[in-house]
């Protein structure tokens, strides 16, 4: 594992000059993943945040073969794409070795893309997908997504007289739907934890056949925070218990990260205001109910680990 | 030499793929097409070619993946129907806009709904504002020749555009008919060797594919895609000839059958034209004389050989196997009337809605055709405009 | 960039310059600056592996300032730094006077 002085010095395979928001979590996700890269990667985007913003043309901050074509068919595309590399490094046309990659927000991945990503997966196409889960549809500006926790404010699930919770429904586990494909290897990560980040990449790219990291990516704009608090509040959701880091190796689960001591969710909640109205005296019955939720989750993961929380 | 063989359309079109031999296919099974998957699946376990196959979950991802594969720098194919084909549709217009040269068997069939799985154009006609070059195919043969030239005229470097070659479910593709095929290598040195120059997988120089094109470039980017395929009739006619060096049959964008014995005219395509031909010349016997002029390219659609080819011609009838809803009448009859605009002596035009949802289309229809092309003569006028041939009222 | 016509821009909407966004500079999105206390930065670097612009400069294994071309202003890197090294200054009280500048090693 290399030290960040090491890590310092190799090539950003991502330029300066994108235009994702100051302070976005996924800008700091692609740097970190394409530093734990050692071999050329060609990497893939679903549409979202992190296509629109690196690639308005005239101009592209990718350093490396890229391409986008459409929000549900990132996986697809990659899977195309490796293919052709298979096909063409067998008939002598291609000599080096290759890596790819698909990045995906939460829409492109837990929603509309996940036919493609199981599709994919599950032909064993040797590609890492990163999911840059924000936990809403940010680029179309902050719409629910399955990945969003119950209880949040978003634009389409505003709380109200009628429905003062916010989002009613639970998050789906994506994770866990990509580990039951029973792949080689499957991880959640946060970039406030990026020595295990980069680690998990790098073992993730190290397998021949399928991988998926699902990280958590804070979104200033979508969780109402200040822009300076993205590793802060990613680090208190891992801390809390509401992103559990751990990864699946062949079937194998374990705990990456163990939190010494379990701080209370409200912290992580109350550093943002898209939970600002769960907060309240009136709403405890859903605060209590996300907290249940949370915690059920992570005992699920740690139990699979052989730990406990 | 050349090989005489009986095999039905999706046979054939399986055959050319294998001596087309693909880097990659990704394909989904779809009724009638599913015969084509199949057939070179075989291929690819007997180790016949040397493509890599992807066996996708759905047609959305098997068009998403060969637009992966070509622009990796693969040569790529695949092949589908109907709701398949509407369900790549997003993509297809994203294959055409990075000028990617895959090619895809269209086996035509209706679109749902209420869902029907036998023959007409619907599907393709649906996507003929895709930027797909189009070829339709009347008989096995067709397909055959049709395929394996597709993938020349996609490739040329004044076009590489993707390219539909369509055919008429069940009745064609999975009808036996006599079938002429080439060697081997004979088809590999036709369509040589694809040699993209901006392949993905150019590591040393890192392309960027489908990046945000908003108001100041996009439409740039859209005059180009015009700008190739008005080149694609020049380089659809000179492949055309030069496939007939190699098999003695050359192809154009139309075909003309029996035009200059006569000013009434039917305009068909696909497998239809066949039945046409059929009856044209049982009338012929009764002393009636009707040309057939059958598009064989519909995209780019040959407005100015269209025109050439009706000059001094009374009465046009055109057989459309789709609707358009809303519109005054087919698709192929809008186009045509449309590229007879500007004509001082234009002939009198009448459509023909048929064979919607594999509705049979026989030669009594064809006749009732030609018998109204003799009465438009005759009168002078048009009854009406648009006609639907073989609906129950 | 002049905006150039369709018979001058490759085709297919490609891009063929990877990475040529750094000619587009972010950094007049700024309202705050970082700047550093040289006294207390300990090069750790945890300041450049959790920037989302790439924009600290370190060479060799030290910061060396950051890129005020790119950099957002975001205030990561002040968040995050443990010796409270990095500061976020207005940036009006640099556009005045660029007398202020001098402070920092390295930059633009």
């Amino acid at each position: 594992m290399p030290s960040l002085k090491e890590l310092s010095k190799k090539e950003e395979l991502i330029s300066r000059g994108h235009r994702l928001c100051p302070g976005c979590g996924a800008g700091i996700i692609v740097r970190q993943v394409l530093l734990a890269t050692d071999v050329p990667v060609v990497a893939g985007c679903a549409t979202g945040c992190l296509e629109v913003a690196t690639t308005i043309y005239p101009y592209t901050a990718w350093k490396i073969p890229w391409i986008h074509s459409a929000f549900e068919n990132v996986a697809a595309t990659i899977s195309g794409v490796e293919t052709a590399y298979r096909a063409l490094k067998k008939k002598g046309k291609i000599d080096k070795d290759i890596r790819f990659i698909a990045f995906g927000g939460d829409g492109g991945t837990y929603d509309i893309g996940i036919q493609s990503l199981s599709g994919a997966i599950e032909r064993g196409h040797r590609m890492l997908y990163i999911c840059y889960d924000n936990e809403a549809y940010m680029n179309t500006g902050i719409q629910r997504s399955s990945a969003s926790p119950m209880g949040c404010h978003t634009t389409t699930t505003p709380p109200g007289k009628a429905i003062p919770q916010g989002k009613s429904e639970n998050r789906k586990d994506l994770t866990q739907i990509i580990a039951a494909h029973h792949i080689p290897y499957v991880a959640q990560a946060c970039p406030a934890f990026h020595m295990d980040l980069i680690r998990k990449v790098q073992k993730a790219l190290s397998v021949d056949g399928p991988s998926f990291i699902n990280i958590l990516s804070p979104c200033p704009r979508g969780w109402r925070y200040p822009a300076n608090k993205t590793i802060e509040i990613a680090k208190l959701a891992v801390l809390t218990g509401f992103w559990p880091l751990y990864e699946v190796e062949n079937g194998k689960y374990r705990i990456t990260y163990k939190p010494r001591k379990r701080r209370p969710l409200r912290e992580f909640l109350e550093a943002q205001g898209r939970f600002k109205h769960l907060l309240r005296e009136e709403n405890k019955q859903f605060l209590e109910r996300l907290e249940r939720e949370v915690e059920e989750r992570e005992r699920e993961i740690f139990a699979k680990a052989g730990e406990q929380i | 030499m050349a090989r005489i063989e009986a095999l039905t359309g999706d046979e054939v079109a399986a055959e050319a793929m294998r001596q087309i031999n693909p880097d990659v296919v990704a394909a989904y099974p779809i009724t009638p097409q599913t015969e084509i998957v199949q057939n070179f699946s075989q291929f690819v376990a007997d180790g016949k070619v040397d493509t890599e196959m992807i066996r996708v979950e759905s047609e959305h991802s098997a068009m998403s993946a060969c637009v992966g594969a070509a622009s990796a720098g693969a040569r790529a194919m695949t092949a589908t129907s109907a709701n398949g084909l509407a369900l790549m549709w997003e993509i297809l217009y994203i294959a055409a806009s990075y000028r990617l040269p895959i090619v895809m068997s269209v086996v035509n069939r209706a679109l749902s709904g209420p869902i029907n799985i036998h023959c007409d154009h619907s599907d393709s006609m649906g996507a003929r504002d895709s930027g797909w070059i189009q070829i339709y195919s009347e008989n096995c043969q067709e397909i055959y020749d049709n395929l394996i030239q597709a993938v020349k005229i996609g490739e040329n470097k004044k076009l590489l555009l993707p390219v539909m070659v369509c055919f008429d479910g069940f009745i064609i593709s999975h009808g036996t008919e006599r079938v002429e095929l080439l060697e081997d290598e004979v088809v590999r040195k036709f369509i040589g060797e694809f040699k993209p120059d901006y392949p993905l997988l150019d590591v040393d120089h890192p392309l960027t594919y489908g990046p945000l094109d908003l108001f100041d470039y996009y439409f740039e980017h859209k005059r180009q895609q015009i700008e190739a395929i008005d080149k694609a009739p020049d380089i659809i006619e000179q492949v055309g000839r030069d496939y007939g060096r190699i098999s003695g049959r050359t192809y154009g964008l139309l075909e003309e059958f029996n035009l200059e014995k006569s000013d009434l005219v039917i305009i068909v395509t696909g497998s239809t034209a066949g039945t046409a031909k059929a009856t044209i010349l049982e009338l012929k016997e009764q002393g009636i004389d009707v040309g057939i002029l059958k598009i064989r390219v519909f995209r780019p659609f040959p407005y100015q050989q269209i025109k050439e080819a009706l000059k001094g011609k009374v009465a046009v009838a055109v057989m459309d196997r789709s609707a358009s809803f809303g519109a005054l009448g087919g698709p192929i009859f809008t186009e045509v009337r449309s590229a007879l605009y500007e004509e001082d002596k234009k002939p009198l035009v009448v459509n023909y809605i048929y064979g919607l949802g594999g509705r049979e289309t026989t030669v009594e229809h064809i006749k009732k055709v030609a018998h109204d092309l003799l009465n438009i003569k005759k009168t002078g006028k048009v009854e009406n405009l648009v006609n639907y041939l073989g609906v129950r009222e | 960039m002049k905006e150039k016509g369709w018979k001058d821009i490759p085709i297919g909407g490609l891009i063929l310059e990877a990475g040529n966004a750094e000619r587009y500079l972010t950094g007049s999105w700024r309202t705050f600056r970082p700047v550093v206390n040289e006294e207390k930065c300990t090069d750790c670097l945890l300041c450049w592996i959790y920037c989302p612009d790439g924009s600290v400069i370190v060479e060799d294994g030290k910061r060396k300032g950051f890129h005020y071309d790119h950099c957002k202003g975001c205030g990561i890197c002040a968040d995050v730094c443990p010796f409270g090294a990095i500061e976020m200054v207005e940036e009006s009280k640099y556009r005045e006077g660029a007398g202020k500048v001098s402070s920092e090693k390295g930059g633009r």
